[in-house]
């Protein structure tokens, strides 16, 4: 008996190696913080690809070969993450998802560019496209055009001419605090007061005392999800009056969960965002989402979802697993939502591998974000 | 007999590690680069923790200054043989003047005292960055070329630092064996004893943690042109754990000891991929049991099944003469 | 002024916290003559016991509270003296030393895997009305936060000094061969120990929490910030732990609001290396009663 079901399952075994050679795969590999401090970043945006793979395997994958998603973990080390990105080359991806924290992506971008394999990273320091690397592009804007598109909010509709900054002191607070301070001066506003918090700071007391004492037109907060929701929990007892404007985070779904009655209000300029649910292909993703993985997706999910996406897209357009062809379309294409659905908005890469899309001014209102205004791309 | 065994499985080794990146793709060759990185580092802290009986987490901070220091020198055009040295030195002067403090307490002060320092090196270099580039970190470190011998090729920057590492250990293996070397033993046997015979055990601490830092700032000399690219936030407090775990899995106050912990840490990921991220659960699960079953670490583990089914084997005897120290 | 009596109520806010944590440090240490590393994360993780209470089993906020006090002592007390303190000190202090932060790794790890990488929102035991306070504005729960800690505080000192058993476990933390000469059960003194300082650590997370919101990688900071108030107030005694926590939290929100919020992370540690140097028993300590 015992041995008959042993053979029954060698043989089914057999067979599934069979069918999964006959089958000829294409292999991206996905390099992410899936463990360390980057690893809610890293989970979410792995989640948006796998999702995207099930997608694409469903529509017969591309140019009619099966993806397969290989999971490389950076432990949010820049150094792995060099190592990963070689290993994912090493084991024949085709092109490189990841990764999300800007110190590793310009570390392994560099093995990327040297082997021709495009890649899709998450990261928005600026530097990033400033490397001249014609194989590595974004799936957001980065903090150099984000920024700047909420100058207008600041000059038109808020009118300030005193601002306040409080800002997380990472790679990646610091890129925005940088770029918004020297829009600032551009705009000829002022900057009167300037916070810098560090990494899973947990007492924002003294940072919000500083900005009443200061009190400045608008202030804004440029940190990640659970700082931001701690900011805005010591901001609302401390009872700050001004308007808090955030790039990105500052409304997302998780900062509102955390901060709850205190995210009331709070206004963030936004690239694509899970409440977007005007745009059909964002509320299909989202509720796909939620029924797989119980949780909302965030920022970084539809940027790895959308990242997979344009993979397929753009290999099919090459029409053929070509690293250096794929790299010549992407110079200067711009994808619409129409004809490519999963892109979800018009979108367009200019010769560094910047992006540019239309984005969103979101507010938090009775507990839910909600689109205020739409900025054109630029 | 026992000297030339011992020579041989040395040389053996060696021929192994000159043999294993032969033929394997890039990732491999890196992987395996990092070992002997980390080995160094490694080797360093087990001066500190295994010969002289003090927790030292500050050895990432020291890898910092070692390449930050290598970094900065090789950008500005100097050799990396000649940066190398005064990075070292660095690392050497800073673990005096770090040591000196926290070693006149008793108890284990100077895990405290290691570990702020770490936060404090993290922090200057983040927020320095008219020198050190912040956040943002160093880019575009040049490898070393030996005019005839240029290691910017991956395999070569391995053969160069597996030459580095056995140099390094070497020298580790001369400091263990003199006179003041085996002083150590004298102090972690019986440090009441060893004071009374006239050893100044404070000197001696201090000088193991000097130059423990000292071996921390040649991996960091070598992992600056290893990655090419350096930010604070690889040279925080959880890399120096990482690190004194693998002196402590390796089997500390062994001199192999730290080459087979860099081993586990760096392979582990490896051969635990099918626990995907579980692999740090199991990792430090298994430390735990080791340390209440066999605390003297992988060496130990080794020793003891060796006495358990090959008593007196010549083996077991040239590894305990290998060892030395224990 | 309004500015700086805010800096500073928040800062003793935030300091009993700490000062809570640094107690059961601060006992284990004299009991078991080590040092917990993972003391962070056993701050972090009961936390993660009330909601995996409430979401697994259904309990209402109250009775979550409860589980995950009993959960806590039973995990972090018990299990952490049987399965990890007793097998590995006769190995020595340092070896236990490098277990526990073998441990603190696993704990977070484990949050992190098997319950979530994403901080969690907690609720909140006491009320979170505002309230102005010398023209500060402190919440009813950063005043409650403040009175319990002292609380416990009173109480423990009350207990260490006042029950026979308190004496007991003072005894053995001083000298544990003559308190067992002296007929005192030092195995059951030093269980109690780590079940006080289990104690200690659920309170301390569930009144931190709800501000620090729950998440795996909250002991990081947490645990070094408790170790330093110990060193600089002096370990061997609870109150010295309450003023290295309530001075270390001042001082922390008084450098970011004037000093540097660049360096504000440097205080501390900077704290801890002059008092090293210049006061190695702390600034309330005394020599003769160190315990190591």
């Amino acid at each position: 008996m015992y041995r008959k079901h042993m053979l029954a399952i060698s043989m089914a075994m057999l067979a599934a190696v069979g069918v999964a050679q006959a089958e000829e795969t294409v292999k991206l590999g996905m390099v992410a913080e899936l463990s360390g401090p980057g690893a809610p970043a890293g989970i979410n945006w792995r989640d948006g690809i796998k999702i995207a793979a099930e997608e694409i395997n469903a529509e017969g994958g591309i140019l009619g070969k099966k993806v397969e998603v290989g999971e490389y973990d950076t432990q949010t080390d820049p150094q792995v993450s060099r190592a990963m990105v070689q290993k994912a080359i090493d084991d024949g991806a085709f092109a490189i998802l990841g990764t999300i924290y800007s110190g590793s992506t310009m570390v392994n971008m560099l093995v990327a560019q040297q082997n021709s394999i495009p890649q899709f990273v998450g990261s928005e320091a600026p530097s990033i496209v400033e490397k001249g690397n014609p194989f590595v592009y974004r799936t957001s804007s980065g903090a150099q055009k984000g920024v700047p598109a909420l100058t207008k909010y600041f000059t038109d509709t808020l009118k300030a001419k005193k601002v306040g900054v409080a800002w997380l002191n990472n790679e990646f607070g610091k890129g925005g605090h940088d770029v918004f301070v020297e829009e600032m001066k551009k705009a000829g506003i002022e900057v009167i007061v300037d916070v810098a918090s560090e990494q899973a700071q947990t007492d924002y007391a003294s940072d919000v005392a500083k900005l009443k004492d200061a009190n400045p037109e608008a202030v804004f907060v440029y940190m990640n999800q659970e700082e931001s929701a701690r900011f805005l929990i010591e901001a609302k007892k401390q009872g700050l009056a001004m308007p808090l404007v955030g790039e990105v985070t500052l409304t997302e779904a998780k900062v509102i969960e955390l901060a709850g009655a205190a995210a009331e209000g709070a206004i963030a300029h936004v690239g694509v965002t899970a409440t977007a649910t005007e745009v059909p292909g964002i509320a299909a993703f989202s509720t796909k989402f939620e029924e797989t993985f119980k949780r909302k997706p965030t920022h970084d999910a539809i940027k790895g979802y959308v990242g997979a996406w344009t993979t397929k897209y753009v290999t099919e357009m090459v029409g053929e697993f070509d690293g250096e062809a794929f790299s010549a379309k992407m110079q200067g294409l711009c994808l619409k939502a129409a004809d490519y659905p999963k892109i979800l908005l018009d979108t367009c890469w200019d010769d560094r591998g910047e992006m540019s899309r239309p984005s969103f001014m979101v507010q938090v209102k009775d507990g839910a974000p909600t689109v205020i205004g739409t900025i054109a791309a630029d | 007999m026992n000297v030339r065994m011992r020579t041989l499985s040395i040389l053996g080794l060696v021929a192994l590690a000159i043999a294993a990146p032969i033929g394997q793709g890039n990732y491999i060759i890196y992987v395996l680069t990092s070992w002997l990185v980390f080995a160094i580092a490694a080797m360093g802290l087990n001066l500190t923790l295994g010969y002289a009986g003090q927790i030292s987490l500050a050895q990432a901070a020291f890898m910092a200054i070692g390449a930050y220091v290598t970094s900065l020198l090789t950008l500005a055009g100097w050799h990396w043989i000649l940066a190398m040295p005064l990075a070292l030195l660095a690392c050497f002067v800073v673990g005096l003047l770090l040591g000196y403090p926290a070693l006149r307490v008793k108890g284990h002060f100077l895990a405290f005292v290691t570990l702020a320092f770490n936060t404090l090196v993290f922090l200057v270099l983040r927020n320095e960055d008219w020198l050190t580039g912040g956040s943002y970190g160093l880019v575009g470190m040049p490898r070393p070329d030996f005019g005839l011998f240029s290691t910017m090729k991956q395999l070569h920057f391995y053969y160069f630092t597996l030459g580095v590492t056995v140099l390094a250990a070497l020298a580790m293996w001369g400091i263990v064996r003199s006179p003041w070397g085996r002083a150590f033993k004298a102090l972690r046997e019986n440090p009441i004893r060893a004071e009374s015979l006239g050893v100044d055990t404070r000197r001696i601490t201090l000088l193991a943690f000097a130059i423990g830092s000292a071996y921390g700032g040649l991996a960091g000399a070598l992992v600056a042109p290893l990655v090419q690219f350096i930010e604070p936030g690889s040279f925080g407090v959880a890399h120096s754990l990482r690190i004194l775990l693998m002196v402590v899995v390796g089997g500390s106050g062994y001199f192999f000891g730290p080459f087979l912990g860099a081993a586990v840490v760096i392979l582990l990921p490896e051969v635990l991929r099918f626990a995907e991220g579980y692999y740090l659960i199991i990792y430090s699960a298994l430390v735990i049991v080791m340390l209440v079953f066999v605390p003297s670490g992988l060496i130990g583990v080794w020793g003891r099944l060796h006495e358990k089914f090959w008593p007196r084997h010549e083996i077991r005897a040239d590894l305990k003469e290998g060892a030395g120290l224990k | 002024m309004s500015q700086f009596s805010q800096v500073v109520l928040s800062g003793l806010a935030t300091g009993s916290i700490y000062a809570l944590v640094a107690i059961g440090f601060t006992l284990v240490w004299q009991a078991a003559q080590t040092v917990n590393f993972a003391q962070g994360e056993f701050v972090m993780l009961p936390a993660f016991f009330v909601l995996a209470g409430m979401s697994l089993f259904g309990l209402s906020f109250g009775t979550a509270l409860l589980f995950g006090l009993a959960v806590s002592v039973v995990v972090l007390g018990l299990l952490f003296k049987k399965l990890v303190a007793e097998p590995i000190l006769p190995h020595g202090g340092i070896t236990l030393i490098i277990a526990t932060m073998a441990l603190g790794i696993l704990l977070k790890e484990s949050v992190k895997e098997f319950y979530s990488a994403e901080a969690q929102p907690f609720p909140s035991i006491f009320p979170n009305d505002p309230i102005d306070v010398f023209g500060a504005v402190l919440s009813m729960q950063d005043i409650l936060n403040l009175a319990f800690s002292l609380a416990v505080v009173v109480a423990l000192t009350l207990f260490l000094n006042r029950t026979r058993t308190g004496r007991c476990m003072q005894a053995t933390a001083q000298n544990p061969a003559v308190a067992e000469i002296l007929g005192v059960n030092v195995k059951r003194m030093i269980l109690y120990t780590f079940l006080i300082n289990a104690a200690l650590a659920a309170l301390a997370s569930f009144l931190i929490t709800p501000v620090y919101l729950a998440k795996f990688s909250n002991g990081e900071t947490l645990g070094l910030i408790a170790f330093i108030a110990a060193i600089v107030g002096g370990f061997n005694q609870i109150r010295g732990a309450l003023a290295g926590g309530l001075l270390i939290g001042v001082l922390d929100n008084l450098t970011a609001a004037y000093v540097t919020a660049e360096y504000r992370a440097a205080l501390p540690l900077v704290l801890l290396i002059v008092i090293i140097l210049v006061r190695p028993q702390g600034l309330l300590g005394t020599k003769e009663g160190r315990a190591v």
